[in-house]
């Protein structure tokens, strides 16, 4: 059966993808709250916001794109979701099928979606002024980066996808997540936050992906930072996976 | 023992039991289904019709029992079990964002067919889907929906199909559609194995019938033996009105019926 799995894998992707390109207004809302966001921050508050040298809007799209992500995947678990409700997963389980490749191709799907809804956000990030020096190889880290966080909220929301009772407790878990950017180096620089915030805030994993994808688009040496947002991606990443799949397999028994 | 394989059943059925916690909803089921027949498996909601069938098609594990689909143990080769049966589940299990072509060229591929393509063209002919065929199914009838759920689930004819409670939610002439194709399927010899509350519907249909009462069957037999088992018909002389189904398919013009069509509101 494992035989057909990117096979299999590949025509479910494909199914999936169309169901973006019919349904493009996903990817326009994935990427409208960040955009949002961003432009009331940059023409809003950045004036009044002391991140250092250096335009604010460059500060702050790291923080926007995660944002960007964290909105995105809820429409994973969403289409995942109606996949449950409308019995389309029975009919795909009861094939001769790697099975497998079901819960895959939504996870590819989110790769893709996604991935889309960044590009939207940083050409608009162009279009208010914000510009990088950062080189292929940056760029590619970066790329690497906001890749492994996308694939780690990815299989957190596939969990609520195939246990949700209904469409707004399938999306609705990944408000927190949105909300996480704000207790970061996101917005405004830790140092002025008070005592116990400030602790949270640079010690929760945002913080250390923002960091390093900042220095990386301004073209300044990472650091630590980049060793300890990716250990707590992979770390999420494997807890989550592992939670999915059981779940998974409660669910095809 | 001593029968030859062309003539063991195509689905067997012994002593199947699954719980929900604390609720009993297979005690202990046993059914064969001959090849080639139509078998309802009659009985309310709750009855545990579509557990037996999601046992049957690898969607849960039995907690005790066996059960074989095409000579194949749901258990133990459930591989095989899937390569030879289709399941249409209780509701329509189409994607509403692609067309109705999509959707079977998407099965067809899953199947690992070729010509996924013609094989699709096919089947909505005979199903009656061509014109629909490059509509996105959400613009479909229920009973559009229905045919096309059944005829994704001939793709790669496999010997054995479930249908869960085909007609339910369907409007009359919905439901003629199904039946027809669902006899049409039995005619092309592929066994069916259907689950229905609507005892017209078992009676229609079905070389044999279960009753699965309480999580038991309780009886099964042909209709006519069914029959049987209740006292002889006294004979009295009623009136026969049509009934309003048999109006409302006059009135609409759909030949589901024998009832004269012209019977009822000739307009001139």
């Amino acid at each position: 059966m494992t035989k057909h799995f990117f096979g299999d894998t590949a025509v479910l992707l494909g199914r999936s993808l169309r169901h973006i390109t019919r349904s493009p207004d996903t990817i326009i809302t994935t990427a409208i709250v960040p955009i949002a966001l961003m432009l009331m921050f940059v023409y809003v508050f950045g004036n009044a916001i002391k991140s250092g040298p250096g335009r604010y809007v460059d500060y702050l799209l790291p923080g926007i794109l995660l944002i960007a992500i964290a909105s995105g995947i809820s429409y994973t678990a969403f289409r995942l979701f109606l996949d449950m409700r409308d019995g389309i997963f029975e009919r795909l389980q009861s094939m001769p099928i790697a099975r497998s490749s079901v819960l895959w191709a939504h996870v590819l799907t989110s790769l893709v979606a996604n991935l889309i809804s960044l590009v939207v956000v940083v050409l608009v990030a162009l279009l208010i002024g914000f510009r990088t020096g950062a080189g292929v190889l940056a760029w590619l880290a970066v790329a690497g980066i906001l890749i492994l966080f996308t694939l780690t909220l990815t299989w957190i929301a596939v969990i609520p996808g195939l246990t949700a009772k209904s469409p707004d407790g399938a999306s609705g878990f990944s408000y927190p997540l949105i909300f996480l950017p704000f207790i970061s180096s996101a917005f405004v620089p830790t140092r002025s936050m008070p005592g116990p915030v400030r602790a949270f805030a640079d010690n929760q994993p945002v913080t250390s992906i923002v960091n390093t994808v900042r220095d990386l688009l301004t073209k300044q040496p990472v650091g630590t930072d980049i060793w300890i947002a990716l250990a707590w991606c992979l770390g999420i990443l494997v807890v989550a996976y592992a939670f999915a799949m059981a779940t998974y397999h409660r669910k095809i028994a | 023992m001593t029968a030859p394989m062309t003539s063991e059943p195509a689905i067997r059925v012994q002593g199947l039991e699954k719980s929900y916690k604390k609720l009993h909803v297979l005690r202990g089921v046993d059914f064969d289904v001959a090849r080639g027949s139509i078998f309802a498996l009659l009985g309310s909601n709750g009855a545990g019709k579509t557990t037996a069938v999601k046992i049957l098609s690898t969607l849960l594990k039995a907690d005790a029992g066996t059960a074989t689909v095409d000579g194949y143990d749901v258990a133990t080769q459930p591989g095989d079990v899937r390569e030879s049966m289709s399941l249409t589940g209780q509701f329509a299990a189409v994607d509403e964002i692609l067309t109705g072509r999509e959707n079977l060229v998407l099965v067809a591929r899953l199947r690992h067919r070729k010509g996924a393509g013609q094989i699709a063209d096919d089947l909505l002919a005979r199903f009656q889907l061509t014109d629909a065929a490059s509509r996105k199914v959400s613009t479909y009838s229920g009973g559009m929906r229905r045919r096309l759920d059944i005829a994704m689930s001939l793709i790669g004819s496999p010997p054995v199909i479930f249908l869960d409670e085909p007609t339910a939610g369907l409007d009359p002439e919905g439901r003629i559609e199904v039946w027809r194709a669902v006899r049409e399927l039995a005619g092309h010899g592929t066994t069916v194995l259907l689950t229905t509350q609507y005892l017209e519907e078992a009676e229609q249909l079905a070389d044999r019938i279960a009753i699965l009462h309480q999580g038991r069957i309780i009886a099964n037999g042909t209709l006519a033996e069914l029959k049987e088992l209740f006292p002889p018909a006294h004979v009295e002389y009623v009136e026969k009105q049509p009934t309003l189904e048999e109006i409302f398919l006059a009135i609409t013009g759909n030949n589901g019926t024998d009832s004269a069509v012209s019977a009822v509101g000739s307009d001139s």
